[in-house]
């Protein structure tokens, strides 16, 4: 039997939480106004803290004069770089942040100073007074001009000019690939990035409680909206230089992060200090023009995709290169280059992949994760690439696609372990839902019927698949414990707390905890009191990225509970004279499954628990299992202990005489597994949906003369509802073997093909081709044009992707790996990798992985 | 949150009082109804009054009243919600309600006034910046710098006219009333406006914009399009009014065409509506006409979108507003 087979027996279904649209625990005071934001903490004597912002794209700085600054009545605290200098960033392989600019500032909006005043109009005043004399240095604002001027460094670590990283990678024989095809297509294209826009703007308080008998001097809290207390908690406490046992960070309500606020940050790390000095809190919130510069947004990607096919579609070989524009700090930025190559076999059986991938270091704010983190791009362009190749064909694209699909229950050829898989039957299902064959049957009649009533408007429908993790496989730092940790606790009244580090963002991860326990344990969710996302409170989790906390924190959460039903069902036999396996838990009940009507209140069997063991208290915790991966270096970004599949249907209407795109409908199918709350799923999915569209024809990440051209969400063009198209959400596939009850990630993956669902449509509908996001209407009517040349008109030329052009080899060592190097290894000799980390739902032992384990720790 | 400068809030309950409280506050005053232009814009310092002069409570500025064949007079202090809601002006003047229901958020509309949508600042991206923004990049000559940062070469301002209501005004030839503790004055709307940036309006420091008049409406037809990138939430990119009047015969009466958010200033397309009148309506002819009016947009790079996009649209946007009109006329298609 397939060793991710060995399972934990499932709870029996029908199950009386989970899988019912419930609403959130904390709807009703999400929607009244009565949630906890961290702007809403207001605490006694508190203070108000702000950043100077650096106003060049890259400029030294030579001297900064804080004197009128301090001596402004009402100011308490001033600091400079000098006074944070110890560096940091979300990765181990990326710290190349201060908390405030030391000799040079690299975009516009780089904090250089921090000022904590008495009320914001004198801290604003403050921070006017401060003079910094800066030399200003050449910006380098594109993915081109970074490499162009190796000798403009932005960086003075970086080894080759201002690239990041690059990596290079060959898997299966990628000659022997391209050899066997019968047509090779390759292609150019752009995306252009943009940011989360989450409607809570970041914010935060810091308070320092002085003690003179603590050799620390204190005690700190931070309370900041974030979607990763506990790595905040580990840069604080290193940048400030205090234990991270006098350090606790707590994540209040957050409104929306989309991976904007998964990053350790300046004002954070900020606040903390100017509360430390002046000992009174401190509170930072950020404007929405510096949510805009702080951004850690979706990178800027081209990419260069070639594809050797057989005749009828059959995929022999493909080699993908992507260019990121990182912006000025590492951020997550080599996890995100990884991520623009590692996913393409996990959509696709590609029998030889060879990926090359690149981050430059720009004159622009930070790059960083992104709901899809470094996939919707290369999304993008592999589907549409594959549209093409069906066109040039003239093979059906539903047709070239499925001759492709992963199968469930197998290895890629760079190593990644597929488990549950349910690609096909996402394609299936849009493509019957959305009536696909007709409407392209339709199509001449269609066209007539236009042309009859003059109408401008001419439809289309495209097609897109795609996939993602369901948590990364690996932590962002490297170490053995758990990725996850729950603990419960039962009160002799009946009472239940969970207590976990999951960061409830808005996607519902508490909700998910207590559909969960109450599960488990055969109560209603509402009994169930939950403290999340405090480091002090509860274990660690690691955080709301990767679609990691349903997945992770779920079976933590299961494993825990059981512990506790297993204490509670063998008191509950006892009393009832039955044998443990006869009882079930459910509706507040231990009951026999064989007479219901023989039961215990879940209250008396707490109480007699309690008696017989104590206070109950269980933990449960989980760690991803480790064969699922390849053995080379870099190997630890894609791994998943499972994999989520979409596929979209766009139907879009392009208005030939203006260019302007509405979409009118998008069918979205994605593979769950089980619903742990289908109203939560749909809701993400028609979220992804939406932001996806947004992404595909609206946001624009344009930088004028250095600055970003428009930090405002009047001018920075997010959908409003009046645009957002009809949604058809389709939930498809069966439970997962090691999901939580079955269940997958659905927070990012449905986002992923909706974009390039929306490029093929458009092209279905017009024959011209946008080869880079956004599809802005202009693109689009000159594209019209260009393909019509008009009498009397000059036309442009179409918009096209410039291609890069490298006069050197890649900058990176080609790293060859085969599926076939893989080789069962002996009992490891380091047992570390062997400590009981996962109880009864960890599949390992008969792992085989080399001794050759990723270097560096893998990353979200 | 940007913070508002600080300033003293006066709230008259007269329009006499009001106009007095301007005249002795002087320039460093100003008036205040909706607040949803100027507050942002003095959250960015792009004004920084001692003294704002609230209007809200003054009677003078509301009411809608009047007849199709007599005329409508609206107050300036009517929300737009209002003005968009009205059934006079939804029945007989529907490109003014178009413009009112196409401006901004429907909570903005609720507390921005017509009279401040008329007298919208006019606007430029590398003007409605933070103050950050624009120290950053250098001023620009409307506010604390000395050149246009979109026509470096260029002696004037190039900020643009994007008010919804304001070419569907001209259209529409109304009239405004302005009054000030010097009198009243009543004058056509195109008068209102000058062809600069920086200076976009003939109205004083120390007048009060109390009503718009708008002429009988028998026989007229009217409509606005608004360029725009979404549903809701935008000013116009481009803003095409048209009010048309057929002659028994079906030729074109009369024709006003009005471009907005293509100039400084509400464009008047004259010579396009001087071919329109006294012919009949023939698609060639409503093409011909749409080009003709285009040749009025000059865009420049300093709204949303592509100069190129913007000005390839304004002749659509024309034609397709002329299309409308005659069709509605004529019941089913062109010919």
């Amino acid at each position: 039997m397939d060793e991710w087979r060995r399972l934990q027996p499932r709870k029996a279904g029908p199950y009386k939480v989970v899988g019912k649209p419930l609403p959130k625990v904390d709807a009703y005071s999400t929607v009244t106004g009565r949630a906890i934001y961290a702007d809403d903490i207001i605490l006694p004597r508190m203070l108000y803290g702000g950043l100077l912002r650096s106003p060049h794209p890259h400029a030294r700085i030579i001297s900064i004069n804080t004197r009128r600054a301090r001596e402004l009545p009402g100011v308490l605290a001033v600091i400079t770089g000098e006074d944070l200098p110890r560096k940091y960033g979300i990765l181990p392989s990326s710290q190349d942040e201060t908390a405030l600019a030391i000799d040079k500032v690299r975009y516009v909006g780089d904090p250089v100073a921090a000022v904590a005043a008495v009320d914001p109009d004198t801290l604003e005043q403050a921070l006017s007074l401060i003079e910094v004399e800066y030399e200003v240095l050449p910006a380098l604002m594109s993915i081109e001009e970074a490499l162009a001027r190796p000798d403009v460094k932005i960086h003075e670590e970086t080894r080759n000019g201002n690239i990041h990283k690059a990596v290079s990678y060959e898997f299966g024989d990628i000659e022997a690939g391209f050899a066997a095809a019968d047509y090779v297509r390759e292609d150019w294209f752009y995306y252009e990035g943009n940011n989360h826009v989450p409607i809570e703007t970041h914010a935060c308080v810091a308070r320092w409680e002085p003690d003179p008998h603590n050799p620390i001097g204190g005690k700190l809290t931070l309370w900041s909206s974030t979607q990763t207390p506990h790595y905040v908690h580990r840069e604080v406490s290193k940048v400030l230089g205090i234990p991270p046992s006098h350090l606790r960070v707590i994540a209040p309500h957050v409104g929306g992060g989309f991976g904007g606020k998964s990053d350790p940050f300046s004002h954070e790390i900020c606040a903390c200090e100017l509360a430390r000095r002046t000992g009174r809190p401190v509170k930072i919130t950020c404007t929405r023009e510096e949510v805009f510069l702080i951004h850690r947004g979706r990178h800027p990607v081209k990419m260069w995709i070639k594809t050797g096919v057989k005749r009828d579609g059959t995929i022999t070989a493909m080699h993908f290169r992507s260019f990121l524009d990182g912006g000025a700090y590492g951020s997550y930025g080599v996890a995100t280059t990884y991520y623009t190559g590692a996913l393409q076999p996990v959509t696709y059986a590609l029998p030889a992949y060879k990926f090359e991938g690149m981050r430059v270091f720009t004159n622009k704010p930070p790059c960083g994760p992104k709901r899809g983190h470094g996939t919707p791009q290369p999304r993008f362009a592999v589907e549409v690439h594959l549209d093409k190749i069906a066109a040039d064909l003239g093979v059906d694209p539903i047709e070239l696609r499925k001759r492709n699909l992963v199968r469930p229950y197998s290895r890629t050829i760079n190593g990644l372990r597929i488990t549950s898989c349910a690609l096909e039957e996402c394609l299936d299902q849009v493509v019957a839902r959305s009536g696909w064959r007709e409407f392209h049957a339709a199509r001449l009649a269609r066209e007539a019927e236009a042309t009859r009533q003059s109408s401008p408007v001419r439809r289309g429908m495209g097609l897109a698949l795609s996939t993602y993790i369901c948590g990364a496989g690996k932590p962002i730092y490297w170490n053995d414990m758990p990725h996850s940790a729950v603990q419960i606790r039962l009160d002799r009244g009946g009472g239940v707390t969970v207590y976990c580090g999951a960061t409830d963002i808005g996607q519902g991860s508490t909700s998910v905890l207590a559909y969960i326990v109450a599960e488990e344990l055969g109560i209603e969710p509402e009994r169930i009191h939950l403290e999340t996302a405090d480091t002090t409170l509860t274990p660690v989790d690691l955080g709301s990225y990767s679609s990691r906390v349903t997945f992770m924190a779920g079976n933590a959460a299961i494993q825990a509970a059981r512990r506790l039903k297993e204490l509670l069902h063998s008191v509950a036999a006892e009393r009832l004279r039955l044998p443990p396996d006869r009882l079930e838990s459910g509706d507040g009940f231990i009951y026999c499954v064989d007479d219901p009507q023989v039961a215990l209140s879940f209250e008396q069997a707490v109480q007699l628990a309690e008696a017989r063991y104590g206070a109950l208290v269980a933990a449960g915790s989980y760690a991803p299992p480790e064969d699922i991966h390849g053995d080379f270096k870099g190997a630890g970004v894609g791994p998943s202990p499972a994999y989520s599949y979409s596929a979209c249907v766009a139907l879009v209407g392009v208005d030939i005489e203006t260019g302007e795109v509405k979409v009118e409908k998008l069918w979205l199918a994605h593979d769950v597994g089980q619903a742990i709350n289908p109203l939560l799923v749909a809701g993400q999915v028609e979220g992804s949906a939406y932001m996806g569209y947004g992404e595909a024809l609206m946001e624009q990440q344009i930088f004028r003369k250095g600055r970003h051209k428009i930090p405002s969400i009047l001018d920075y063009k997010i959908p409003t509802t009046l645009d957002t198209p009809e949604i058809e959400t389709i939930l498809v596939g069966r439970p997962d073997d090691e999901g939580p009850f079955g269940g997958k990630e659905a927070g990012q993956g449905p986002l992923l093909p909706v974009i390039p669902a929306i490029a093929n449509a458009i092209y279905n509908a017009v024959g011209i081709r946008i080869d880079e996001v956004p599809i802005t209407p202009d693109k689009v009517l000159r594209a019209l044009k260009a393909a019509r040349s008009e009498p009397g008109e000059r036309p442009l030329p179409p918009p096209r992707v410039t291609p890069i052009v490298l006069n050197e080899l890649w900058p990176a060592r080609l790293i060859r790996w085969s599926p076939e190097q893989r080789e069962p290894r002996p009992d490891p000799t380091n047992g570390h990798h062997q400590h009981p980390r996962q109880g009864e739902s960890a599949p390992h032992g008969a792992a085989s992985t080399s001794s050759q384990l990723p270097q560096k720790g893998g990353t979200a | 949150m940007l913070r508002l400068p600080p300033f003293r809030y006066l709230a008259p309950r007269t329009l006499s009082e009001a106009t007095r409280l301007l005249a002795e506050e002087g320039p460093q005053a100003m008036p205040v109804a909706g607040g949803t232009d100027l507050l942002p814009n003095m959250k960015r310092r792009q004004f920084t009054p001692a003294v704002l002069v609230g209007l809200r409570r003054l009677r003078e500025l509301k009411g809608i009243g009047g007849s199709p064949d007599v005329g409508v007079r609206i107050g300036a202090g009517e929300t737009l919600t209002s003005v968009s809601n009205h059934p006079l002006i939804r029945a007989h003047y529907p490109a003014l309600a178009l413009a009112a229901a196409a401006v901004s958020t429907p909570q903005l509309r609720n507390a921005g006034t017509i009279g401040g949508n008329i007298l919208l600042d006019t606007r430029c991206n590398y003007y409605n910046q933070t103050e950050f923004w624009r120290h950053s990049i250098g001023y620009c000559m409307k506010r604390d710098g000395s050149i246009c940062l979109v026509a470096p070469g260029s002696p004037r301002c190039w900020a643009i006219s994007s008010a919804d209501t304001a070419p569907v005004l001209v259209a529409l030839q109304a009239r405004v009333r302005l009054v000030s503790v010097r009198g009243e004055r009543e004058i056509p709307i195109q008068e209102l406006f000058y062809d600069d940036g920086m200076r976009p309006y003939t109205r004083e420091a120390d007048e009060i914009l109390q009503e718009i008049w708008l002429p009988p409406a028998l026989g007229w037809r009217s409509t606005y399009l608004k360029l725009r990138r979404r549903g809701s939430f935008d000013f116009p990119i481009l803003g095409v009014a048209v009010a048309l009047r057929r002659e028994p015969d079906g030729r074109i009466g009369d024709a006003r065409i009005t471009l907005g958010a293509v100039a400084s200033h509400p464009v008047e397309a004259e010579e396009a509506m001087a071919r329109l009148r006294g012919q009949q309506p023939t698609p060639t002819l409503l093409q011909e006409v749409a080009t003709l009016a285009a040749k009025r947009a000059r865009p420049l790079d300093n709204a949303d979108l592509t100069i190129t996009y913007r000005k390839q649209l304004t002749p659509v946007y024309v034609r397709r507003a002329l299309d409308l009109l005659v069709e509605a006329e004529q019941g089913s298609g062109a010919e």
